[in-house]
């Protein structure tokens, strides 16, 4: 996740020079005792969410003494606010607080230009102050070429009222602060409040600090699980599926639960999108006929085949939903056939059994809905193919349809057989998976049509038998694209000699919890 | 009856001998693109298609210039720096194609493009696409169905989707409507041209008639659509449809655009902003196409 907690935002700020109050993260009442007698003050306590507004939800509490900062702690570990579930609290020393401030930054898309904002009014959300105070906030664009001067820094405080020693020291915090947004590729920024001490300090008392998530990965540091924006923790689920992303650089897959345990009363469905605004148009289309939603999910940007099977049994691994719902923008500029088989993989795989609507419109809509429609006539559920002239209304209420003809069959999730590679067999590895070819088999073979599905020229005929044309490290580094079709080929037209191995970190595991637990 | 391409336009690209770039290249060239030359540092002396390919930009330059716009494909950590060298060999338009550059390179290219008066689209775009000239890009994925899916005409088309930017153009088509230029500006939260941009060339340009727009979710572009025309500065009409009105706040839409943070952003204050300043607001993406024949019939 690109959101920092509190606890790691202020390790920056204090790693550059800002002023943060004495303390430590901990993550067990007996930690708090220990880290409360070592700061030997009255102790502040803060849960680790990323929420705002914490005081009101009972977040934020304060101590006398090391026991009874441990007592206050034991009812916050493990404690729900909103979407998470507290597993750290930040024990502080209590500030002797004689004034508050805001201090942030953003981009703003307008300007396009990082916009740092000051007012000398803390404690609520910077609209509200900007609503109540509007001669107490000053806001600056910031040339990324230029800096943010120091002496910009004064002159955006002085217009907020402050002067003298107090002006200097926030313009300077001020400045440190942009050089921290810079350093770590902040999306945003804030210290709210920015406090006065009796003791005449300027120490940052919270922090929130946002990375862009594109910017993670110059970041190994951050130690960032997972570069998405979300307003809670990641799922388990969402975590496997951020693991294929991260190592398939082909085309974007962005998935996400909407609910984590889906019940079978509702009219849940795996949701699939391709692009993001064919994604919104179709979530769109699918709840406005009465459907909710497990998942959101968007493959897009040219992805290979073995990126949407895998997307497919990553929504799969989501009991109790009761149709499968895929659908882009409809005009896509991608060659619509490699989606296709990216779902016939996988939804064979899984034997299917509940309804799915399928629109892949755009370039080569007519083979991609044909390969649909020969491929998956014989799995249990109907699988319906449609193009760029039916609308997602139509297809949506086509889904509905097929639920109702079909009696409302609930989703199971299946387990992941252990796989073994087959003995014997000739194998060569691809960017994300292995293939293998069962030599044996191909003596049967009359065809030999993976040769021509191959139309990037990896296979070629040796002694009557499918082998490498090119060099394996060629293959592995992205020259065989994973577009399936010699597999599909041979396990529907042939003797079933090949299988594209296509693992999925976790996937396996995480089917057999979830089986577990249900009984 | 074209902004921003046609088929004068001499383009350079950048990253030309990638797996992308390849492929988009021979789209460009086959609908008619004027594509002169490419760069790949370290590859310089290949022929793409018939297309020269150069180490840098300079000596692209000099044997095959002037260029008048750049398409980057290069991977995203490596797009400021393509950027910023087109811009200080004076190309005025770049189209940066990548998803995932980072947000602070954006901005500086931002900056850079600023000082020498250059524009750019994107990034995380599908490009853009005069009907009949030129393509910048990879809208249509090949030059046959470009051709087949969108015809010249007087609709000015913007959009914050790729897909949805080719859906509503291949839809106008479908009801007789050609288009003047179609134009993705990219699903990223800072982009260089953004709508109220784009629909202001429309607006200067004499073909475009009428402007059809797709915004979504999430940064301020389409209330500075909603600015401009209380101000008087677009007089066309426009057709928007706004997409995400499903999206909760505070969780990202696949587009790192597509966020509603706090009460900014949101479908409900798009709608609003729009409606209020004149805009044809439709409610379902099937309807843009109708309300266009319908509005049409009028000008």
């Amino acid at each position: 996740m690109a959101r920092l907690y509190e606890y790691q935002s202020k390790e920056l700020l204090k790693n550059n020079g800002i002023k943060i109050p004495q303390g430590k993260v901990a993550s067990s009442p007996e930690e708090v005792y220990l880290i409360a007698k070592e700061i030997g003050k009255p102790i502040a306590l803060k849960i680790q969410v990323w929420i705002t507004g914490r005081a009101d939800l009972g977040g934020i509490k304060f101590a006398q003494n090391p026991e009874e900062a441990r007592e206050i702690s034991k009812k916050f570990f493990g404690m729900k606010v909103k979407n998470f579930i507290v597993e750290k609290v930040l024990v502080e020393e209590k500030l002797n607080i004689e004034k508050e401030f805001f201090a942030g930054l953003i981009i703003d898309d307008a300007k396009k230009s990082p916009l740092i904002i000051f007012s000398s009014v803390g404690g609520t959300g910077i609209e509200e102050i900007a609503k109540e105070h509007p001669t107490k906030i000053s806001k600056h664009y910031i040339s990324l070429l230029k800096g943010f001067k120091p002496y910009e820094a004064r002159n955006l405080v002085r217009k907020t009222g402050v002067s003298g020693k107090l002006l200097l020291k926030i313009s300077n915090i001020l400045v440190q602060l942009y050089k921290v947004a810079i350093k770590y590729d902040a999306r945003s920024l804030e210290v709210n409040p920015l406090v006065l001490t009796s003791e005449q300090e300027v120490i940052a008392a919270d922090c929130h600090l946002v990375v862009d998530d594109y910017a993670v990965f110059r970041h190994p540091e951050l130690g960032i699980e997972i570069a998405r924006e979300f307003d809670r923790p990641a799922t388990e689920l969402e975590k496997i599926a951020y693991q294929v992303e991260e190592k398939d650089y082909r085309g974007t897959f962005y998935f996400f639960q909407m609910i984590e345990k889906p019940n079978s009363k509702e009219n849940y469905i795996g949701f699939h999108g391709a692009g993001g605004g064919g994604s919104m148009m179709s979530m769109d289309a699918v709840l406005n006929r009465g459907f909710k939603l497990a998942n959101y999910c968007d493959t897009s940007g040219n992805p290979p085949a073995s990126k949407v099977y895998r997307a497919a049994k990553i929504i799969l691994s989501q009991p109790n939903i009761i149709g499968y719902f895929a659908s882009g923008s409809g005009v896509a500029s991608q060659e619509q056939f490699h989606s296709a088989r990216g779902f016939v993989k996988a939804f064979t795989e899984e034997n299917l059994s509940i309804p799915a609507v399928i629109r892949l419109g755009g370039n080569y809509e007519e083979k991609a809905i044909e390969i649909l429609s020969t491929y998956l006539k014989n799995i249990l559920g109907s699988v319906e193919g449609y193009g760029r002239d039916d609308s997602p209304d139509f297809c949506a209420k086509r889904l509905n349809k097929l639920i109702e003809e079909g009696g409302r069959i609930i989703h199971k999730v299946n387990p992941i057989k252990e796989f073994h590679e087959p003995e014997d067999a000739y194998s060569f590895e691809t960017l994300t998976g292995k293939i293998f070819i069962d030599h044996k088999k191909c003596v049967k073979c009359k065809t030999k049509g993976c040769i021509e599905e191959c139309v990037y020229g990896v296979l070629k005929l040796e002694n009557s038998k499918p082998v490498l044309s090119i060099d394996p490290m060629e293959v592995k580094k992205g020259r065989c694209t994973e577009c399936l079709a010699c597999e599909i080929f041979c396990q529907f037209h042939e003797q079933k000699a090949i299988y594209i191995h296509l693992p999925i970190p976790g996937l396996k595991e995480y089917r057999e919890t979830l089986l577990r637990n249900k009984e | 009856m074209a902004i921003l391409v046609n088929e004068k336009t001499r383009v350079l690209i950048q990253g030309i001998t990638g797996r992308e770039g390849r492929t988009r290249t021979k789209l460009m060239k086959e609908y008619g693109t004027n594509v002169v030359a490419g760069v790949t540092p370290g590859k310089g002396g290949d022929e793409v298609f018939g297309i020269p390919v150069f180490d840098t930009i300079e000596e692209a330059w000099e044997k095959k210039g002037p260029f008048d716009a750049s398409v980057i494909f290069v991977p995203a950590p490596l797009v400021k720096d393509a950027a910023l060298e087109a811009i200080e060999n004076g190309i005025k338009l770049l189209v940066l194609i990548p998803d995932r550059v980072p947000i602070y390179d954006v901005l500086e290219i931002v900056q850079y493009a600023n000082e020498k008066n250059a524009k750019f689209v994107g990034p995380n775009t599908l490009g853009l696409l005069s009907p009949g000239k030129a393509i910048l890009g990879m809208i249509g994925g090949r030059a046959e169905t470009a051709r087949q899916w969108f015809k010249p005409g007087f609709v000015g088309v913007c959009s914050r989707s790729g897909g949805i930017t080719s859906a509503i153009s291949y839809y106008l088509t479908q009801k007789g409507l050609g288009q003047s230029t179609i134009v993705h500006v990219g699903g990223d939260p800072i982009i260089g041209l953004s709508l109220p941009e784009i629909i202001k060339l429309f607006e200067e340009d004499e073909h475009t008639k009428l402007i059809v727009m797709f915004g979504e979710i999430g940064t301020t572009q389409e209330e500075r659509v909603a600015d401009l025309i209380e101000k008087g500065e677009i007089t066309k009409p426009i057709i928007a449809f706004i997409g995400g009105k499903a999206a909760k706040s505070g969780t990202r839409f696949s587009h790192a655009g597509a966020i509603i943070e706090g009460s900014r952003g949101s479908y409900e204050s798009k709608v609003k902003r729009l409606k209020e300043a004149g805009v044809h607001i439709v409610d379902t993406f099937m309807d843009i196409s109708k309300k266009a024949l319908e509005i049409s019939r009028n000008l």
